[in-house]
C-alpha cells in the first residue's frame, strides 16, 4: 500500500512538476541551453523545418533541420510557429513529451517488475541469497521498477529536456519500447523500436546487440557457468531423478538454440520490415521535395561529420574546433571507433546481463557521441536503476552524484561567463566537459567492475554451498 | 617541287591572314565620354560624381586578333571570355550620410553603395559552368584591380540570385560582398588604368589620391554592359566608370556676410581646386565630349528663390512673381547668396526624383579650357542658406538585437522621411495623385552561413500591426548551408503611402567557426553584407513617370543599410595542442579503465588455472581441437 502510494505519488509529481513549469513559460528559458537541446533535438530548428515545410521547401533545405520527417509531422503542427505566449499553446505544445516520458518510465517500471521476478527466480534457482535483500527489511524496498520508474520522472535531467523544447523525450522512449518489447519477447516491438530509434537518432544501432541477447536469453542473469557448477552440486545431493532431468535439460538447451537463431532471425525480419515502413513513411512525409538520401546526409551522416561546432556536453565540438583541417577526418574516425570498438569486449563479458549491456552502451553512446545532451544521462540514468540490485554497492556513489551535481551547476556558470559576459572563454566551459566526460567514465568503470565482482561473488557463494553440501 | 608547294602554302596562309585582318579593320565604333558632376551637400562637403563612359559599338564578331583605341582590352577579355552581360564592381570606403546628405537619385548610374567591395554579374546563357565562370571572373578581377576579390569564389559568399536588381532571367546571376575589404589608391590606380587618358590628362587629373582617400565617403565603381540585341546591338560593350567622392573644401577663408549667423553655420567657399587640390587644364583629348556640372538640388534652388524674394522686396505680394520666375535667371547671375566665379556656358533643368522642384546642372564645357586657361569652378558664399536634402520617401536602418554571442535578431526598420520630403514622388504624406495607392518595398540581402536565421520568427509589421506571411508577405528565400551558401532572402511588402514604420525581423543562433575559418582579427566579429531596400510604387504602369519625363531607374529608390557587424564566440586560438592532449587523456583513461575493468577475473577463476600461461594453454586447446577436427575430418 505505502509502495504504490510513494510509486505513484511520485509520478504524478513528476507530471504536475513538468506541467507546471510549462505553464510557468521555462521553455523559452530551456530551449536554448545547450545542455538541453542539440542542434539534433531541437524544437526550435523542428519549427524551422516545419516553417520551410509549409512555405513549400524541403525541410531539409539549408542546414536548420537535422531530425526525422516524422518528427516533423507528428510535432511540426503541434509546435507551430513556437511563438505562441498562451497557456494553453505552451500545454499543447509540451503534451506530447510528457506523455512519452510517461510512457518511458512506466515501459521502465514493467521491465523493471520482470527483471526482479527473474532475479528472485534465478537465485532461487542457485540456492543463494541475494546480498541487497538480504541486507535490509525487505518491505521497506522498492523493486528495480519502481526505483527506476521514479528515477526516470523524477531526474531533473528527463524535467529539463522534456520542458526545454527537445525531442530527446521521444528517443528515449523509443529506445526503452525496444528494450521492454525484448524483454518481454514481443519481437515486432522490440524490432519497431529498435528500428525507430535507430531512425531518430543512430547511436542505438548498437543496442541491437543487446536486445538480440535479451530476446536470446532472457532478461538478466548471472553466468550460465553458474548454473552449471549449481548443478552438478545437485545431482551429487539427489541421484534418484538425475537421468530424467538430464535428458529434460538437453532438449531443453537443444530447443533454446534452435530456437534463439530463429528468434534473432525474426528480430532482423521486424527490424527490417520496421526499416522499410519507416523509409517509406519519411518518404510520404517529405512530400517529393527531398529524396531520403538527402536526408540521410542532413540526419546520420551530420551526426558522423560533426559540422555544427556549437559548444554541447560532449568532447567532439571543441576538438574539432580546434584539430587541424587535415586530421579532421582521422580523428572523426578514432571518436567514433571509441563506441564501436568497445562493444565486443563488452558484449563477451556481460552477454548474460543484456539490460546492463544496454545501460554501458547508452552511457558510452552519451559520453563519445557528435551532439549530447542531458536527454541522453537522463536515459542511461533510468536504465541505471534497472540495474539497481546489482549495482548496490557500487563505489564512488557519493562522488558521481556530487559530480553530477556540480556539472549542473558550473555548466551554466561557464558558459555564462563565456558566451554572456566575455570574462571567460571556451576552455572554461570546455574543462566542464571534460569534467564530464571523466564522471562519465567512472561511472561506466565503477558500474562495470560492480558487475563483474557482484558475479564473481555468487560465483563464491555457489562453490561455498556446494562445498558445504558435498562435505 | 616540294619547294614550290611550300611558297604556294605561304602565299596562301599570307593573303588569308591578310583577309581576316583587313576584315578586322574595319574596326567598331568606339566612344569615350567623360562628365563630372559637382554639388553642393546642405552640411557644406561638396559631393563630385565622375563618369567616364567608354562604348564600343557593335559590330562584326572576328575570330582573331582585335585591335581596340579606347576600349580596355582587359575589359574586353574578361568580358569575352567569361561570357558576361552585365557586371557591376564596386569599391567603397566611408558612409554615406543619408540624413544630411540625402539620396543619390538624381545621377546617373549612382547608387550609394555599401562599405568595401561588391560584385555582381550577369552570365550570357550559354552551356559553360556558371560556378566556374564566376570563379575565374573574381580571380580575374582580383589581378587586375589588386583587391582580394578572390575571396568571393567561395560559394559561401555568393548569392545565386540578384535580387530586385535582376533583369529579367537573362542568364545567370552570381552576387557577392566583401565588406570588410579596404579600399585604397592600389584600386584606383589599376581603375585610372582603364580609362584612354589614365590620369595624365582630363577630368581624372583631379583625381588625386590622398584627397580621394581623405574624403568622407568615396566609392570606385565600374560597370559593364554588354549589348543584348534588344535596345543594343549584340557585341556593343558599354564600359561605365563611375567615383563618387564627398569632399570637404580645404579653402578656410570661407566666409559668411552678417555677423548674425553661428559660426558651425558657415558654409565654406569650394572651388575645384580647393576640393581636388588643382584645377582642370583641358580635358582628355580622345574623348568626345568633356563636361563639368554644378547641381543646385531642386531644395536648394527653392529657398534660393525664397530667400532672393525676400531679400529684393520683403514683402509678401511679390512671393509669389519671384518663385515663378526662371530659375535659371537666379542663378546664372550672380545672387545675394553665393558668386559663382566662372559663368557658365549653358542652364540646363533637370527633374530628378521630385515633381514640384527640379535640380540645375549649370554646364562648363573643358574642352574650351587649357593648360594656360585652367578651368576652376568654384562657389563662394555670401549669405548663409539652409536647405535641406532631397531625400527618398523613406529611411531605412538595420541593426542588431540581443544579448551575448548566444543568438539575436537582425532587425530592418523603415521610417517613413516625413520632414525632407516635400513634395516627392514617393512622398508617404502626399495624397497620391498618380493613383497609385501602396508602395512596395523590398529588402534583399545575403546573410553568411554562420548567422542561422529561423525563418519561422520572421516578424513583419506595419505601423504596429503584425502582417502575417501568407497575407501579403513576399518571400523569397534560399536557405544557408553550412560552409557552402549563405542565407538569401528577399522580403516584400506593400505598404500604404501613409505608413509611419515597418519593422522587419528574423531571429538567428550564432553559429561557432572552426579556428581556421576565423580571420585573423576574430574578435571584431564579422560583417554581414547590407541590405539593400528598394521602395517603387506598387502599380507599375508608370504613367506618372512618363508624364514627367523620368528615367524608368527613377521610380524605383534604393537605399543600402549599413553593414552589420556580428560577433561571434571565439574558440582560444592558443589551444590546439592542449585541446588534442587533453581530450585524447580523457578518453585514453575510459577505454584503459574500462578494458582494464572487463579484463578482471576473480581470484578463485585465476587459482583454479594451472600454473602454465594462460596463452600456452590456450594454444594447446586451439591445436587439441584442430587436431581433433582434423581426425574427424579424415576418418
Amino acid at each position: 500500500m505505502g509502495e504504490s502510494w510513494v510509486v505513484w505519488g511520485g509520478g504524478a509529481l513528476g507530471v504536475g512538476i513538468r506541467l507546471l513549469l510549462v505553464a510557468l513559460g521555462s521553455a523559452s528559458l530551456l530551449d536554448h541551453r545547450v545542455e538541453v537541446v542539440s542542434p539534433v533535438t531541437s524544437l526550435s530548428r523542428l519549427a524551422e523545418g516545419h516553417w520551410l515545410k509549409e512555405y513549400g521547401m524541403s525541410p531539409y533545405a539549408g542546414s536548420a533541420y537535422h531530425g526525422s520527417p516524422l518528427l516533423l509531422s507528428l510535432i511540426g503542427p503541434l509546435i507551430g510557429d513556437r511563438q505562441g505566449i498562451y497557456v494553453g499553446d505552451l500545454l499543447r505544445s509540451c503534451s506530447l513529451f510528457v506523455v512519452a516520458d510517461l510512457v518511458s518510465a512506466l515501459l521502465l517500471r514493467s521491465i523493471g517488475k520482470l527483471l526482479e521476478r527473474t532475479q528472485s527466480q534465478h537465485l532461487l534457482q542457485l540456492g543463494v541469497t541475494d546480498p541487497f535483500r538480504a541486507k535490509s527489511d525487505k518491505k521497506d524496498v522498492l523493486g528495480a521498477g519502481n526505483i527506476s520508474f521514479l528515477v526516470y520522472l523524477l531526474n531533473p535531467f528527463t524535467v529539463a529536456v522534456c520542458v526545454g523544447g527537445s525531442t530527446s523525450s521521444i528517443e528515449n522512449m523509443f529506445i526503452i519500447l525496444s528494450l521492454y518489447g525484448a524483454a518481454t519477447e514481443k519481437v515486432p516491438l522490440a524490432g519497431f523500436g529498435w528500428a525507430m530509434a535507430t531512425h531518430l537518432s543512430m547511436y542505438p544501432v548498437f543496442l541491437f546487440i543487446p536486445i538480440a541477447y535479451l530476446l536470446a536469453n532472457g532478461p538478466d542473469s548471472p553466468p550460465s557457468k553458474l548454473f552449471d557448477l549449481s548443478e552438478s552440486a545437485a545431482p551429487a545431493a539427489e541421484n534418484d531423478s538425475c537421468n530424467e532431468k538430464d535428458e529434460k535439460q538437453a532438449q531443453k538447451v537443444k530447443k533454446a538454440s534452435g530456437s534463439k537463431r530463429a528468434v534473432i532471425l525474426k528480430l532482423v525480419f521486424w527490424a527490417a520490415i520496421s526499416w522499410g515502413c519507416i523509409l517509406r513513411l519519411c518518404k510520404h512525409a517529405l512530400l517529393e521535395r527531398s529524396s531520403l538520401v538527402n536526408m540521410w546526409q542532413k540526419t546520420h551522416k551530420y551526426m558522423l561529420t560533426v559540422d555544427d561546432l556549437t559548444p554541447n556536453l560532449g568532447l567532439f565540438w571543441y576538438f574539432f574546433t580546434e584539430v587541424f583541417d587535415f586530421f579532421r577526418i582521422f580523428f572523426l574516425m578514432v571518436f567514433h571507433a571509441n563506441i564501436a570498438f568497445m562493444v565486443p569486449p563488452l558484449t563477451i563479458r556481460l552477454h548474460h546481463r543484456p539490460i546492463f549491456l544496454a545501460f554501458i552502451l547508452t552511457t558510452i553512446c552519451s559520453m563519445v557521441k557528435s551532439y549530447p545532451t542531458v536527454g541522453d544521462a537522463a536515459l542511461y540514468m533510468g536504465l541505471m536503476a534497472l540495474c539497481v540490485q546489482e549495482l548496490s554497492d557500487l563505489q564512488y556513489f557519493y562522488l558521481l552524484l556530487n559530480g553530477y551535481i556540480l556539472i549542473s551547476v558550473l555548466g551554466p556558470v561557464m558558459y555564462n561567463l563565456w558566451i554572456f559576459r566575455g570574462t571567460g572563454n571556451a576552455n572554461f566551459y570546455f574543462a566542464i566537459n571534460l569534467v564530464y566526460a571523466t564522471l562519465q567514465t567512472v561511472l561506466i568503470v565503477e558500474s562495470v567492475s560492480t558487475v563483474v565482482r557482484y558475479d564473481r561473488n555468487l560465483l563464491k557463494q555457489v562453490k561455498l554451498r556446494n562445498r558445504t553440501k558435498n562435505s | 617541287m616540294a619547294d614550290w608547294g611550300g611558297w604556294l602554302f605561304g602565299f596562301v596562309l599570307l593573303c588569308v591572314l591578310l583577309g581576316v585582318v583587313d576584315g578586322e579593320s574595319s574596326l567598331r565604333s568606339e566612344d569615350f565620354v567623360e562628365s563630372l558632376v559637382v554639388r553642393p551637400l546642405p552640411d557644406g562637403k561638396v559631393l563630385g560624381h565622375f563618369e567616364f563612359v567608354n562604348e564600343l559599338g557593335g559590330g562584326r564578331e572576328g575570330a582573331h586578333g582585335r585591335h581596340h583605341k579606347l576600349f580596355p582590352k582587359a575589359i574586353f577579355q574578361i568580358v569575352q571570355k567569361f561570357r558576361i552581360q552585365e557586371m557591376e564592381l564596386s569599391f567603397t570606403q566611408g558612409r554615406w550620410d543619408h540624413r544630411l546628405w540625402g539620396g543619390l537619385e538624381g545621377l546617373e548610374s549612382a547608387d550609394v553603395k555599401p562599405g568595401g567591395v561588391e560584385l555582381w554579374a550577369q552570365f550570357r546563357p550559354s552551356n559553360e559552368d556558371v560556378d566556374m565562370l564566376w570563379r575565374n571572373l573574381t580571380h580575374a578581377l582580383s589581378g587586375l584591380f589588386c583587391a582580394s576579390i578572390n575571396f568571393l569564389e567561395d560559394p559561401a559568399m555568393v548569392s545565386k540570385w540578384g535580387g530586385a536588381r535582376q533583369n529579367g532571367d537573362m542568364g545567370a546571376v552570381r552576387h557577392g560582398a566583401l565588406p570588410r575589404e579596404a579600399v585604397c589608391t592600389e584600386n584606383l590606380t589599376p581603375w585610372l588604368k582603364l580609362l584612354p587618358c589614365r590620369d595624365r590628362a582630363g577630368l581624372s587629373t583631379l583625381l588625386e589620391r590622398p584627397r580621394i582617400h581623405n574624403s568622407n565617403y568615396y566609392s570606385l565603381r565600374v560597370h559593364v554592359k554588354a549589348g543584348n540585341g534588344i535596345d543594343r546591338p549584340k557585341g556593343s560593350l558599354r564600359l561605365s566608370q563611375t567615383l563618387t567622392v564627398v569632399l570637404k573644401s580645404s579653402d578656410t577663408s570661407a566666409a559668411v556676410r552678417g555677423g548674425s549667423v553661428r559660426n558651425e553655420n558657415r558654409r565654406p567657399n569650394w572651388s575645384l581646386s580647393s576640393l581636388f587640390g588643382q584645377s582642370l587644364a583641358g580635358s582628355c583629348p580622345l574623348a568626345s565630349s568633356s563636361h563639368v556640372y554644378l547641381e543646385l538640388e531642386a531644395n536648394l534652388v527653392e529657398e534660393l528663390k525664397r530667400a532672393e524674394n525676400q531679400m529684393l522686396s520683403g514683402s509678401e505680394d511679390a512671393h509669389e512673381d519671384a518663385l515663378n520666375a526662371p530659375a535659371e535667371d537666379l542663378v546664372a547671375n550672380s545672387n545675394a547668396i553665393f558668386d559663382l566665379n566662372l559663368a557658365p556656358k549653358g542652364v540646363s533643368k533637370r527633374v530628378s526624383g521630385s515633381a514640384s522642384g527640379s535640380s540645375l546642372f549649370l554646364n562648363y564645357d573643358v574642352q574650351k579650357w587649357s593648360g594656360d586657361h585652367p578651368l576652376d569652378v568654384g562657389m563662394t558664399w555670401r549669405a548663409f542658406l539652409a536647405w535641406s536634402p532631397s531625400q527618398g520617401p523613406f529611411r531605412a536602418t538595420q541593426f542588431l538585437t540581443g544579448r551575448g554571442n548566444g543568438r539575436g535578431a537582425i532587425v530592418s526598420l523603415v521610417n517613413a522621411n516625413r520632414d525632407g520630403c516635400n513634395g516627392m514622388r514617393l512622398c508617404p504624406v502626399s495624397e497620391s495623385d498618380d493613383g497609385s495607392p501602396a508602395i512596395d518595398v523590398t529588402t534583399f540581402q545575403i546573410v553568411p552561413w554562420y548567422v542561422r536565421l529561423y525563418m519561422h520568427t520572421l516578424k513583419v509589421v506595419v505601423d504596429g500591426e503584425r502582417v502575417l506571411l501568407k497575407k501579403g508577405v513576399r518571400l523569397k528565400l534560399s536557405p544557408a548551408e553550412d560552409r557552402k551558401s549563405p542565407a538569401v532572402l528577399e522580403i516584400g511588402v506593400t505598404i500604404p503611402r501613409n505608413t509611419s514604420m515597418l519593422f522587419v525581423s528574423v531571429e538567428f543562433d550564432k553559429g561557432y567557426l572552426r579556428i581556421d575559418e576565423h580571420p585573423p582579427d576574430a574578435n571584431r566579429g564579422f560583417d554581414i553584407p547590407s541590405a539593400l531596400f528598394t521602395f517603387a510604387s506598387a502599380a507599375a504602369g508608370g504613367n506618372s513617370v512618363s508624364k514627367l519625363g523620368l528615367d524608368s531607374s527613377l521610380r524605383r529608390v534604393q537605399i543600402c543599410s549599413d553593414n552589420l557587424l556580428v560577433l561571434l564566440a571565439t574558440p582560444d586560438f592558443s589551444m590546439p595542442y592542449n585541446v588534442i592532449t587533453f581530450t585524447m587523456t580523457a578518453l585514453a583513461l575510459y577505454f584503459g579503465s574500462l578494458l582494464n575493468s572487463l579484463r578482471l577475473r576473480s581470484v578463485t577463476e585465476v587459482r583454479s588455472q594451472q600454473p602454465a600461461s594462460r596463452i600456452s594453454t590456450k594454444l594447446q586447446k586451439l591445436l587439441a581441437r584442430f587436431r581433433g577436427r582434423e581426425k574427424v575430418k579424415t576418418q
